[in-house]
């Protein structure tokens, strides 16, 4: 196994870590633009990413107009970027990041030190698993999360459980759902802590036709089995999150529980290291360009904003790839003014970039360089309103939204967001007033 | 692994010195103490791997004693206990991080207890405690909530591996002649005024001391074999919250509370694994084996938690989890010698058993010993190879060539490390909770979202109750 793994070298122009879509897409676009060494560190024993176990389709259709399963598409992807000369170091695990583009790895032969000139972070995304749940209960086998149990299932073609309740009603609970059907496993039911499902709607339709029950204002309570799972404890009117004494419990004989969504970022790497975490979402503090607190770290794909599409990844990678071109080239140095983008209101999940970095003129998007196209945010519940963008007490930028949780909402980059006073550097602030 | 027919009538026909009930930390110890004074030692546990009851969840400090009731058994065998694991450790290679603890007042009440507390300490010979204002505290801690008042400083409190130490003891008594027997469970027994016969459910075992060491079971295995206990043991939960890695940069010391007199209260400290443990809770239940964690209590703890150490609120939780303290209706720990009948009781051992095994075994040797010296200590010890190192003040196989590559990317275990931990001989591993507690696998963050797929698939003819079974099986099941 270990003669197919290539050992990363000790220097490189461009070091991605992580071979998932965004990755990929970066490594190949930018060997595209004609840098020479793209090195992109992989710590699994296979690239690809997520998309490796999810069996289901779409993919593939933005990026290389195909529908392909998954596995494919994650086949696909490192195909072509090793076509076009990017090194995949398989088994290669980045343990530590340093200033001046310096990687400690653990690889199958010890340790190892690269050294890059630029650094692109793209280590995805995990689902929220029990035990930051704070979920009461025993902790026998058989509670895992959606991707562990679509890797076992669509990977090792193996099943943990035979009927299982599903926590939570996002796109990957569905897509669990599927696994399930697959493997021939029939899930008890499905719990939605609010009134409707949080993927899109009509989603649920699947879940009736799979008879398999949707149990809405309902919450899990406890997990009951000391070695193996034997029911679960369930809250059916719950209101939110917020335990209602008022609420009927309810024993659902069951023989596991699949937590499901619920994304964050695998951002430990940055959070151990010398780079900015926003410390409530564990997103990486990112700029315009995707460029981290440290201008040799570049950060893209899910984990900058959890969760989107393997093909908006694709692309952002992409995109992500040509910002980092620029850098190498010396072009983005003149951005270095920073402002923080402050939100004010809890509604707020997060907003991407946090940080605009500005030229001493104040431009922080020239049209020579290519930045994303706006601000992403994401609200925590559903909510009508307006947002806005402030700097003071002047409004830069305004939209009327109507949201709910786990979408994503636009918003542009104000055209000019010095205030009278252009050389103070204070930071804007995200507003929302609720309609 | 399987015991053979074979072996089965061996062990039978054998006639051991000692047979030890429970492998738990005391077990361990104490099956390592008499195996290395030339004892022929059987150890029955009931759980299907060594330390699968009380001494699954501990805190993992290896305390000075500072605190012990004075004059107790339970002080004299941690002051003893704490020595000779200084001496053993190099040759152990038990992992050791020296941190020192802070016990902290954050009231002025709370500050008025400081004095006696420090007086205990220097009764219990800990003469290095020393009482500490909050400006050299917070100059120490800077994380630390700014309200502290003072607090007394104990230098030698340190941390330990709670899984690897006993482990090596027990290690240490197989390489030296000690038998273990796992899932065995003691139904019944006979004194027959020489010698003991134990029936289990792998069969009949003879020997001429019993050491009861079953912890949570600990009056039911004296009642079923004496006909009466000298103690009741009073399961007490400990709930706790373990704060993922980069939490454990905001505080260096263990930060102990005032005790009150029920339980040492919740401490916040790092452990040995690199990551930071907020608690125990002290809930005491009927239940001997309910270690079921409850969302307020883990919510109580997370804001007790950011009451002391405003910082952690931004960090993120690991996993939870309950051990169990076997306590008894009295303070002292319950060692009792019942001589007419060869019979030992080793109980009521709460949170510090695994500091004091060492002592324990020690102590309850020498009460052995006063009535009869049957063998003498072995010419040559063999102590075991260094094991695998899980503690990260030690090098990790992932620093190593040859590793395989890693298998746990949160705790950064490797292909070979799990291996290694499935192929031991003298400790087999038959559960998933086995080999966390050998390689720290699934303990980390993502609590298996990468890894159970490829664990599944490595670990699928060891365990009694795989992680999955193959798709096809269930179907043919059905």
């Amino acid at each position: 196994m270990n003669k197919d793994i290539i050992q990363p070298p000790e220097q490189c122009n461009v070091a991605i870590i992580g071979a998932g879509p965004s990755g990929l897409a970066a490594a190949t676009e930018l060997k595209k633009l004609g840098v020479e060494s793209v090195i992109v560190l992989e710590r699994e024993a296979q690239a690809g990413g997520i998309p490796r176990h999810c069996m289901h389709s779409p993919f593939g259709l933005r990026e290389f107009k195909r529908l392909y399963n998954g596995k494919t598409y994650a086949n696909e992807l490192s195909r072509r970027a090793i076509k076009n000369g990017v090194i995949i170091c398989l088994k290669s695990s980045v343990i530590a990041i340093n200033k001046g583009g310096i990687l400690e790895l653990s690889t199958p032969t010890g340790i190892r030190t690269l050294i890059a000139q630029k650094v692109i972070i793209c280590t995805g995304i995990r689902e929220t698993p029990r035990a930051n749940r704070l979920i009461s209960g025993q902790r026998p086998m058989g509670v895992l999360t959606s991707g562990a149990l679509q890797s076992i299932i669509h990977l090792k073609h193996k099943k943990p459980f035979q009927r299982p309740v599903i926590i939570g009603t996002e796109m990957v609970s569905f897509s669990s759902l599927l696994s399930c059907r697959y493997a021939g496993i029939q899930p008890v039911a499905m719990l939605e802590k609010n009134a409707r499902i949080t993927a899109k709607w009509g989603l649920q339709i699947l879940a009736k036709l799979l008879g398999v029950p949707i149990f809405y204002k309902t919450c899990l309570d406890n997990i009951i089995g000391k070695k193996e799972v034997e029911a679960v404890k369930i809250n059916i009117g719950c209101a939110a999150v917020k335990k209602n004494s008022e609420a009927i419990k309810k024993v659902l004989p069951c023989d596991g529980v699949i937590f499901t969504g619920e994304f964050i970022a695998e951002s430990s790497l940055l959070r151990m290291g010398h780079l900015d975490v926003d410390p409530s979402t564990g997103n990486p503090v990112i700029d315009q360009f995707g460029r981290c607190s440290d201008n040799d770290y570049f950060a893209t794909g899910n984990m900058t904003h959890p969760v989107e599409t393997a093909g908006y990844c694709w692309k952002q990678g992409r995109q992500t790839a040509k910002q980092v071109y620029a850098s190498l080239k010396g072009e983005l140095d003149q951005y270095q003014r920073r402002i923080h983008i402050i939100s004010t209101n809890p509604i707020i999940k997060y907003i991407i970039p946090q940080i605009l970095t500005l030229t001493v003129k104040g431009d922080y998007q020239s049209g020579k360089h290519i930045t994303m196209n706006g601000f992403q945010i994401r609200v925590s519940k559903a909510v009508k309103g307006r947002l806005s963008i402030r700097s003071g007490a002047k409004t830069l930028v305004q939209k009327k939204i109507n949201s709910l949780p786990e979408r994503r909402i636009n918003l542009e980059f104000p055209s000019s967001i010095l205030s009278e006073k252009d050389d103070a550097d204070i930071p804007l602030q995200l507003h929302f007033e609720n309609r | 692994m399987p015991i053979t027919t074979q072996d089965q009538k061996k062990q039978k026909t054998a006639h051991y010195d000692i047979i030890i009930i429970g492998a738990g930390s005391v077990g361990c110890a104490i099956a390592r103490k008499f195996t290395l004074e030339g004892a022929r030692v059987l150890t029955l546990e009931k759980g299907t791997d060594i330390l699968d009851g009380a001494s699954k969840g501990n805190s993992a400090i290896l305390h000075t004693g500072f605190d012990a009731p004075p004059d107790s058994i339970e002080q004299s065998c941690i002051a003893d206990s704490y020595q000779e694991f200084m001496l053993l450790r190099d040759k152990l290679h038990l992992p050791l991080m020296k941190t020192g603890a802070l016990l902290l007042a954050w009231t002025d009440d709370e500050a008025d207890q400081l004095d006696s507390i420090l007086q205990q300490a220097h009764y219990n010979h800990v003469n290095d405690a020393q009482r500490l204002s909050a400006k050299v505290i917070l100059n120490k801690e800077p994380q630390l909530a700014s309200h502290v008042k003072a607090g007394i400083y104990i230098p030698k409190e340190s941390l330990i591996d709670p899984w690897t130490t006993p482990f090596v003891y027990m290690h240490q008594a197989i390489e030296n002649g000690a038998q273990l027997i796992c899932s065995c469970e003691v139904s019944n027994g006979k004194f027959d005024g020489e010698k003991w016969q134990l029936e289990t459910n792998q069969g009949k075992f003879k020997a001429t001391t019993v050491i009861n060491c079953a912890g949570l079971y600990g009056d039911l295995i004296d009642q079923q074999l004496l006909g009466w206990s000298a103690f009741q043991i009073k399961p007490r939960k400990g709930q706790f919250l373990v704060y993922d890695t980069p939490a454990n940069r905001l505080i260096h010391s263990i930060i102990l509370p005032i005790p009150n007199k029920i339980s040492k209260g919740v401490v916040i400290c790092q452990t040995i694994f690199g990551k930071l443990l907020v608690g125990p809770t002290a809930e005491d239940q009927d239940d001997r084996e309910d270690t079921s964690v409850t969302t307020e209590t883990l919510q109580m703890l997370q804001k007790k938690g950011e009451e002391l150490l405003p910082a952690l609120a931004n960090e993120s939780i690991n996993a939870s989890y309950a051990g169990i303290r076997p306590a008894t209706q009295f303070k002292d720990y319950q060692i009792h010698y019942h001589n007419k009948k060869n019979y030992m009781s080793v109980a009521g051992i709460r949170s510090t058993g695994l500091t004091a095994a060492l002592g324990i075994a020690n102590y309850v040797f020498k009460q052995l010993q006063k009535e009869k010296s049957l063998y003498s200590p072995l010419d040559t010890i063999i102590y075991p190879k260094k094991l695998n190192q899980i503690a990260e003040c030690e090098t990790r196989d992932w620093q190593k060539e040859g590793n395989q590559g890693i298998v746990c990317h949160c705790e950064r275990v490797t292909e070979r490390e799990v291996a290694t931990a499935l192929e031991d001989s003298h400790l087999p591993i038959n559960s998933l909770d086995a080999l966390k507690r050998r390689t720290r696998v699934t303990m980390g963050r993502c609590q298996s979202f990468y890894c159970s797929a490829r664990l599944a698939e490595i670990t699928e003819t060891y365990f009694k109750r795989p992680i999955a079974l193959d798709i096809g099986q269930g179907k043919e099941n059905e």
